[in-house]
């Protein structure tokens, strides 16, 4: 396979295109990912804590937005920041921090969802302790993230595997623009559909490589940490 | 840091507790004073670990009032439970402590060595750098005694402690108990064990069905029932 030879030498040489490429994915995923996060987990921690009318509601409709359809959300993005859209007047349609928008949209449910039931698990554990040791509210909180955090650290890497392996958002806002807005996942349906294959294939090794490699630094620190905390 | 009054006596006035159409706890009145041990005794589901609760402030009553040295909205400054089934932090065992003693209010540069002496204490300082949740039934009851004792407390509830333990922990933490009782704490403790009755009780409340007995001295309960339920309680009947 001639093309798959070509693939390991546009990474071995370290290939700027390929590079470029990748650098940016990772930048756009993470970005998201930090963004969903500080809203993600704070929100999942409310909704595990507190109670009020409609509380059930909210929570089927955030886990059933776990499964948005990233086009959907890429189409919602869209039209927002499109010239005669709402937020048209930011400018920021087919640029890098449009893909981040999306993409952190597209992972907020994940991150909060699966934070809720995190952190409300290990509440119905702690709760009697933690009132006979007369914790505060802002003190039960810490206390809960502080100690599901390497179970949120499982959860952030769900959200990170979702950013990086989309397609749909990061395409359709950020238009898929040669240097600018290329990402991993456009570039590979792009150039497939080229006939480029080793840019394609080379970009597909390095993308399950990444996600290989944090997914098992994650994994280590969960061994490490069980062994220490008994977690 | 110690709560300028005094959570005792801790009073309890006509308090009834009901769950849905059960009834848990039925008009109890009662008052604890300074002193050594009250052991709550009585057959299971007749209401200990609620009352417990109640006087602890974890679970407020359906009717009647609780009020500790006097008054009644008093935050559980000076008090601690220990549960039956304590729950540990996922923490190391002097984590554990050092988390208790955080909470208490406890100055950050005391701590480190107040954590060795409570873990001193309760004979599990060898063990200070394990993950409490690896621990034994028995050491992380002793565990939970050493966070409770972090509290500084006034008054010490616990949850029948020793029901799923060995005779040696059971013992073990018998003497914990003990020591915390000679350093002036008063110990309020459920127990259905008649034999831990006669080893630390100084005085007895005995429950059935939600109903308080008896309130009196160890010995008189234990020698001279005064009801008939006591009395077949003690002689190992099956009283429902």
């Amino acid at each position: 396979m001639p093309e798959g030879l070509d693939a390991w030498q546009l990474i071995v040489s370290g290939d700027a295109t390929l590079f470029a490429i990748v650098r940016l994915s990772l930048a756009v995923s993470l970005s998201a990912v930090l963004i969903a996060t500080i809203i993600g987990l704070p929100l999942g921690a409310a909704l595990a804590l507190t109670r009020f009318p409609g509380r059930t509601g909210l929570i089927v409709i955030l886990n059933g937005f776990m499964g948005l359809p990233p086009v959907v959300v890429g189409l919602a993005v869209y039209l927002l920041l499109s010239r005669s859209g709402p937020l048209g007047f930011l400018g920021i349609l087919f640029t890098p921090l449009a893909m981040v928008v999306a993409q952190a949209l597209l992972v907020l449910p994940i991150i909060a969802a699966l934070a809720r039931q995190t952190i409300e698990d290990l509440w119905r554990e702690y709760r009697d302790e933690l009132a006979a040791m007369d914790v505060g509210a802002a003190g039960r909180v810490a206390t809960l993230l502080w100690d599901s955090r390497i179970s949120l650290l499982t959860v952030l890497l769900a959200g990170f595997g979702r950013a990086a392996a989309e397609v749909g958002t990061v395409m359709i806002v950020g238009g898929n623009i040669d240097g600018f807005t290329r990402t991993m996942t456009t570039a590979i349906a792009l150039e497939t559909s080229k006939g480029d294959l080793p840019l394609a294939m080379g970009l597909g090794i390095v993308l399950i490589a990444l996600i290989l490699l944090i997914n098992a630094g994650v994994w280590g620190l969960r061994v490490w940490s069980e062994r220490r905390v008994g977690a | 840091m110690r709560a300028p009054h005094s959570d005792l006596p801790l009073a309890l006035d006509e308090v009834s507790l009901r769950a849905g159409e059960t009834g848990i706890l039925d008009r109890i009145s009662l008052t604890i004073r300074p002193g050594a041990p009250t052991l709550i005794v009585g057959p299971n589901g007749a209401g200990k670990s609620s009352l417990l609760r109640v006087c602890m402030g974890l679970l407020a009553p359906t009717a009647g009032g609780v009020s500790w040295g006097g008054r009644r909205d008093a935050r559980p400054l000076r008090r601690a439970f220990v549960f039956q089934r304590p729950v540990m932090l996922r923490r190391s065992v002097a984590a554990n402590v050092a988390y208790a003693l955080a909470q208490a209010g406890c100055p950050r540069r005391l701590r480190a060595l107040r954590v060795e002496e409570l873990l001193d204490s309760v004979s599990l300082s060898g063990l200070a750098a394990r993950p409490a949740r690896s621990l034994s039934g028995g050491e992380q009851q002793k565990l939970a005694l050493a966070r409770a004792l972090a509290r500084d407390p006034e008054l010490l509830f616990l949850d029948e402690p020793t029901a799923n333990l060995d005779p040696a922990a059971t013992r073990g933490v018998e003497e914990i108990v003990r020591a915390a009782a000679g350093a002036g704490i008063k110990i309020v403790m459920a127990s259905h064990d008649l034999g831990q009755v006669r080893r630390l009780a100084g005085e007895v409340l005995f429950m059935v069905r939600g109903c308080l007995r008896e309130q009196s001295e160890a010995d008189a309960f234990l020698d001279r029932p005064s009801t008939p339920e006591a009395a077949a309680f003690l002689r190992g009947d099956i009283v429902l």
